[in-house]
């Protein structure tokens, strides 16, 4: 993790209120300069109001928001120095790709001739063919569109560039392309860039930091390997994808014991005072079979199903106790050698798990 | 003749027929009737376009002219008044906007000869704004009725649904995140207003328009109630061709070059908006 920097972007007590319901919860959160910054939670946790807040279309109810140290909240949003690419886009149907790129310019009261030559710089920046500058934007493609978006929006030349989910309605392929591609842009151009999605998978891939949002709070910020590998509470562990989570309490140093099955885990470490909670283990850390023997915790299952996910099996397990369905992820090359229906062992290192208090 | 059993074609074919019948008929007889000798009442006599003559010479081109001003001032009247409150039925007023169209449009179910006489009522000398302003404050206010301001405030009253509903329309179209995106790339409420509000609303904003200047232009009550002899429209000329004259062929020939005018001015105005990119359907 990099040292503190001078804070660029500061949110102190945001909050938000739409009569007694709260969207935005008391929210301190520095980004830094040139940084890569993601929020990410699932609909409704809030993230669309707090950037609706940052570019002036709406306002906290309580709290400050500060840009190096001035504060935004009285700032409408054609005066602030913040541009957002929308989720719909928002492009400007009536005008043409070039109309759209210099529209930030043109209020600005730039030379024609200055703005043109700027908007082709950025179109070709953004990899767009120049014959598209007279083309109206509904003729283009769903790529092109988000980049003479995200052209409209670097023209205008903001400090701090927020993107509202642009990409979701995009196919996966174009999705997967435009995520890099994004990334690269943000690179070149150095700015900072507040990103907000609801899929992790998106976060991980561009993010230089991400702040994970549930119910209008921020309930973790950290680099991406930080979140991956120290999730704060069960409920990051699981949006970062699919987990084994079990219920536990703590019988011993480093030993825990599952309130539904009565099996007591040797785990790596705990959190100091952990008296009950969550266990997480990752479905990639889990051996299957033989592989499973060796393990000093091991549960017995039946194989109830196999998926393909590319690189990876994966195995749903179901617990001999109880039902509960396991899954277990294995590379192609070591695949679990037996058959569907089986009774097997499945087994994971102490190190290899997570406790968690909530 | 495959193309007559299209199911299209058949399904099309009774309102086609009506159409012809009710509409293209008449039509069509009126154009034959301007080319009828004077004061005839068939269209049995040899073509003639003596009517055109006399019409063009005559001094018809007075009430022409008072019909296109008193059409093009209207429009202009009415976009301003109809465009806040268009644009608070479309975005503010919520709920309320349904309130708000139907007090407006319950006043259309009345005649409209009917209002207008209400209208009288309220200007005429000693009348309901003539004596209130008489008891109120000493000063006599006559001389209102029967005067072009009294006719143009007939038409601005009568047409006022026609262009405040095409606006309605034409400003609901325009996405609210368009707009937050201009003001988000630095546009003030007057730069969103002129650079992508009225762009986008320009469909309503046309229909409203055309609809309007074309009902006065060939609006009759107007003048002759709240006018009284003030000035003539054309609408008149035609009626007192058509009735007291017993003129067909005139009536008819005045008709023709209405409908010529009023065709005219929508193709061109309709022909300088290209209706399907301000929609952004190209």
């Amino acid at each position: 993790m990099s040292e503190e920097t001078t804070p660029f972007l500061e949110l102190a007590g945001v909050t938000k209120k739409y009569g007694d319901f709260t969207a935005v919860s008391d929210i301190n959160l520095s980004i830094r300069e040139g940084e890569l910054f993601t929020l990410v939670g699932p609909s409704g946790s809030g993230k669309t109001t707090m950037i609706r807040m940052l570019v002036g279309m709406d306002q906290p109810t309580s709290g400050e928001m500060r840009l190096k140290g001035r504060v935004l909240n009285k700032v409408p949003a054609n005066k602030r120095p913040t541009c957002m690419v929308f989720q719909s886009l928002a492009l400007f149907p009536h005008k043409s790709v070039g109309e759209n790129v210099e529209f930030a310019m043109k209020i600005a009261g730039v030379d024609p001739a200055r703005r043109r030559q700027r908007a082709e710089e950025l179109l070709a920046q953004l990899r767009l063919p120049l014959d598209c500058y007279d083309k109206g934007v509904n003729q283009c493609s769903g790529g092109e569109r988000q980049r003479i978006a995200l052209a409209r929006a670097l023209a205008f030349n903001p400090e701090i560039l927020f993107f509202d989910e642009p990409l979701s309605a995009l196919d996966f392929r174009l999705r997967k392309a435009l995520e890099k591609e994004l990334k690269d842009i943000h690179r070149e151009t150095g700015k900072t860039f507040v990103y907000i999605t609801h899929s992790l998978e998106e976060a991980m891939v561009m993010s230089d930091r991400i702040g994970i949002m549930r119910d209008g709070r921020i309930v973790q910020v950290g680099t991406p390997h930080e979140i991956y590998n120290k999730p704060i509470n069960e409920f990051v562990a699981k949006f970062m994808g699919e987990v084994n989570s079990l219920e536990v309490e703590a019988v011993g140093e480093n030993m825990v014991k599952s309130k539904v099955y009565g099996d007591t885990y040797h785990v790596g470490t705990m959190p100091a005072g952990f008296t009950a909670g969550f266990l997480i283990i990752r479905p990639e850390v889990v051996k299957i079979g033989k592989a499973a023997a060796p393990m000093p915790n091991r549960i017995q299952g039946v194989v109830f199903n196999d998926y393909a996910l590319g690189s990876r099996i994966q195995y749903q397990v179901r617990s001999a106790t109880n039902g509960d369905p396991w899954l277990v992820e294995r590379l192609q090359d070591e695949a679990y050698e037996g058959q569907l229906g089986d009774t097997v062992d499945i087994g994971w290192r102490p190190e290899d798990s997570i406790v968690l208090s909530e | 003749m495959n193309w007559i059993r299209q199911p299209g074609v058949v399904a099309a074919l009774p309102a086609a027929i009506f159409l012809f019948v009710g509409f293209a008929g008449p039509l069509l007889m009126v154009f034959g009737y301007s080319f009828m000798p004077e004061k005839t009442f068939t269209l049995k006599q040899l073509p003639t376009v003596e009517n055109y003559v006399s019409v063009v010479t005559d001094s018809y081109y007075i009430s022409f002219t008072w019909s296109v001003f008193l059409a093009a001032l209207t429009v202009l009247l009415l976009f301003p008044i109809c465009y806040p409150i268009a644009y608070g039925m479309a975005k503010l007023f919520g709920k309320w906007a349904k309130l708000v169209t139907a007090l407006i449009a319950i006043p259309l179910l009345i005649s409209e000869n009917i209002r207008l006489f209400g209208w009288v009522l309220i200007l005429l000398k000693n009348g309901i704004f003539d004596g209130t302003m008489q008891s109120l404050f000493d000063v006599s206010v006559s001389g209102l009725l029967y005067t072009v301001p009294a006719i143009v405030l007939g038409l601005v009253y009568v047409y006022l649904p026609f262009m405040l509903f095409p606006l309605v329309i034409g400003i609901s179209m325009i996405p609210d995140v368009v707009k937050e995106a201009a003001a988000d790339l630095g546009a003030n409420r007057w730069q969103v207003f002129r650079e992508v509000e009225l762009p986008l609303a320009m469909p309503g904003i046309m229909i409203g328009c055309i609809l309007s200047f074309i009902l006065v232009l060939g609006s009759l009550a107007e003048s002759k109630i709240l006018g009284g002899q003030a000035i003539v429209m054309i609408a008149d000329d035609i009626e007192s061709a058509f009735t007291f004259a017993q003129n067909w062929p005139k009536g008819s020939v005045l008709s023709v070059l209405l409908i010529a005018l009023s065709g005219f001015i929508v193709f061109t105005l309709f022909r300088r908006i290209d209706l399907d990119q301000v929609i952004g359907r190209r």
